[in-house]
């Protein structure tokens, strides 16, 4: 889960590393009521910045210095309901304002192919760091964390020496970044990157801005981690899906897809990707895994929300039954399908093998719905399931 | 011989009073596995009976089981919070293998008993996230349905579960020496490349099946493996070429991988290592049964 910088601010602080006075807002209103409380920290200044989860948005006009409660009210009014990349901006958060003498790079990531983490500094920040990283290589010190000894005060040493910091400011630099490590290893991050992380013209260091993300599989020791999520920008239906504790991701094309275990069900979406090339093009309408040993409930939940999608125009289930018995899956179908009675006329193309698969397909075959085809193969399936979603709709 | 999983290995598993653990052990010894203990210090020194008229003796701790019965392999079922602390009872003990199976485990625990383990240097870690591994007919470490294929000299590594048994099932007219689910998390103990060396050196392995998927550099890495280390044929698949861009490829993350992680990159990767790739899994299958029809030949 990524957060919005006004929640990384606050992970920030509360694990001790130097921030700015920050406050969010919803409505210009807010905004003012915000700058009047900030902007005497800082001479009257506040900067006014968009929160959405895309970089890029300096360019695109979603941050704005202002010198006044006026100022950063219209700062927000021209802000809040812009379209960053495809995000609308919903919240605004008031800065307070700093006098930056020079601009830093820190992150903390995983690096999946040592298996360790990555320490990642330089003295040259505020720009894309994917360019410094393939323009001037040289200026990124890249430092592998070991995940059980974490950045003490040598790994901090080592990293500001590494990223080259005049000697005078490598303490508080150092500093920061140990605090930087326990917002990692204490919330569970996967990422903590601070871009730029700052040196004031009175020589403070600050982290300007923050980007966190979360493992949410750690969320049995972070009750607090669910209050960060953005449920108003969900997808309804993702959020459906979700409260059902099923793995859906919403995409554009009309073909339906349920399987059982994240590959196959990604491998179910490139294949019917590619036999939809032959008819016009059709595409997977989404992603949806119904996991190991899914029952019956679980199977006819899933055809629910696929079938509460408008786009789609067909439906492929595709088990491979190792855990899983096709007979649930049959059960599953023939359950939704009942469910649902005359009103869904969207054919399902069903594909189903492994476990129990002669009881699942005589279920199918006894029920005889007419909506519902059996196909033998996984590639023969996904055909069929792109050709009934090319047809023309009555 | 096969790799990882042979006629020698004595099986315990940790978790087995569990719901998960009780099922999955019923399976794994009715498809032959040497089960030779549980752990569970609540129930230490109790036995549970299984169909087939087997007792399976109870262990406080995995050194316990391990000086009783001469384990060397350890499947782990516990939930995912408390799976570190199994994990890292059973590399304090130096099993030599332990198969996570659990999902769900948080990337900071598992970065650090993977750590542990490599640190120790005594115990593989399989997983976790994953359905463990089968010698079909000999022994079955996980989750991963015995009857789908039988014996056979083609080796499998993969990181989805049921794109493993897909796989199987397709090439069950040849069979599989080995197949080993290595788990779909960001972190896993075994990868690709540590399967595609124990298939290389494998004598009863003739060509080698490997199954990625989008996410990470694994796939890359092991094709610059193949090219310089194996001579035995590898057919490819990868999963996710219409995948949307995940929520895990994180900004910076996208750093480490250059402009690797997509379904694309992979693909191409491995076929300039030489490696046949299929568009779908049958075809994939296709691609192998042409190999091994070719070495029969």
């Amino acid at each position: 889960m990524d957060l919005f910088e006004y929640q990384a601010r606050d992970m920030f602080e509360k694990h001790g590393v130097p921030v700015l006075a920050g406050a969010i807002a919803t409505t210009p209103e807010e905004a003012r009521a915000a700058a009047e409380q900030i902007g005497p920290k800082s001479g009257g200044v506040t900067v006014v910045k968009a929160q959405v989860k895309t970089g890029g948005r300096g360019k695109a006009g979603g941050v704005k210095v202002t010198k006044s409660p006026d100022e950063a009210q219209a700062a927000a009014e021209a802000i809040l309901g812009m379209d960053i990349k495809g995000h609308t901006v919903g919240t605004v958060m008031i800065a307070q304002g700093a006098r930056i003498a020079e601009e830093y790079y820190f992150s903390i990531l995983l690096d999946r192919a040592n298996r360790t983490y990555l320490a990642m500094c330089s003295k040259e920040g505020g720009m894309e760091i994917e360019e410094l990283a393939v323009e001037r290589p040289e200026a990124l010190a890249r430092i592998a964390v070991d995940p059980n000894a974490g950045i003490d005060a040598a790994k901090a040493q080592e990293i500001v020496d590494a990223a080259g910091f005049d000697d005078a400011d490598k303490p508080a630099i150092a500093d920061a970044i140990q605090k930087l490590w326990t917002v990692y290893r204490d919330e569970d991050a996967t990422l903590v990157e601070v871009n730029p992380l700052v040196k004031t013209e009175d020589g403070e260091i600050v982290a300007l801005d923050g980007k966190v993300t979360l493992d949410e599989n750690a969320g049995f020791r972070h009750a607090d981690h669910e209050a960060l999520e953005d449920k108003a920008h969900a997808d309804p239906l993702e959020a459906a899906a979700k409260a059902k504790d099923l793995n859906y991701v919403k995409l554009d094309g009309s073909v339906g897809i349920i399987g059982n275990g994240a590959g196959l069900v990604m491998s179910t979406l490139d294949v019917v990707a590619y036999a939809g090339e032959e008819f016009g093009g059709q595409k997977p309408a989404n992603f949806l895994d119904i996991g190991g040993g899914a029952s019956a409930e679980v199977m006819a939940n899933g055809l629910h929300i696929i079938l509460s999608d408008p786009q789609v125009k067909s439906v492929f289930v595709n088990v491979f039954g190792g855990i899983t018995s096709c007979d649930a899956v049959a059960n599953g179908i023939v359950g939704a399908l009942d469910a649902l009675g005359d009103e869904e006329d969207r054919p399902l193309v069903v594909r189903l093998d492994g476990n129990n698969v002669e009881e699942g397909r005589r279920i199918l075959q006894e029920r005889n719905h007419p909506l519902v085809t059996i196909e033998p193969t996984m590639d023969g399936a996904a055909r069929r399931a792109a050709e009934l979603a090319a047809r023309p709709s009555n | 011989m096969a790799i990882f999983l042979n006629a020698d290995s004595k099986v315990i598993v940790q978790g087995m009073t569990g719901s998960e653990g009780m099922k999955h052990t019923q399976r794994m010894l009715k498809s032959g596995t040497d089960i030779v203990g549980g752990v569970n210090p609540r129930k230490a020194g109790t036995t549970v009976d299984f169909e087939g008229g087997v007792s399976v003796p109870v262990y406080g701790t995995v050194k316990e089981a391990i000086e009783a019965t001469g384990a060397n392999v350890s499947v782990i079922f516990v939930p995912a919070q408390f799976t570190k602390a199994a994990a890292v009872e059973a590399i304090d003990a130096e099993i030599p293998l332990a198969v996570v199976i659990t999902e769900g485990v948080a990337v900071k625990d598992t970065a650090e008993f993977y750590n542990y383990a490599k640190e120790k240097g005594t115990t593989r870690i399989v997983g976790p996230n994953c359905p463990g591994l089968i010698t079909p007919g000999v022994s079955n470490a996980g989750i991963i349905p015995a009857d789908i294929s039988g014996t056979g000299r083609i080796g499998l590594v993969s990181k989805s579960g049921t794109l493993t048994y897909q796989m199987m099932y397709e090439l069950r007219d040849f069979g599989f020496s080995s197949a080993v689910g290595i788990g779909g998390d960001p972190v896993i103990g075994t990868t690709h490349i540590d399967c595609l060396e124990a298939f290389e050196a494998d004598p009863d392995t003739d060509a080698i099946v490997m199954i990625g998927e989008i996410g990470g550099d694994a796939e890359e890495r092991a094709a610059a493996y193949i090219k310089e280390h194996v001579t035995k044929p590898v057919v490819g698949y990868v999963a996710g070429f219409t995948a949307p861009e995940g929520k895990t490829m994180g900004h910076a993350g996208a750093i480490v991988s250059g402009s690797s992680g997509t379904a694309q990159a992979k693909k191409e990767a491995l076929e300039a290592a030489g490696v046949k790739v299929g568009k779908t899994p049958s075809e994939t299958a296709d691609l192998m049964r042409e190999i091994m029809k070719g070495l029969a030949g």
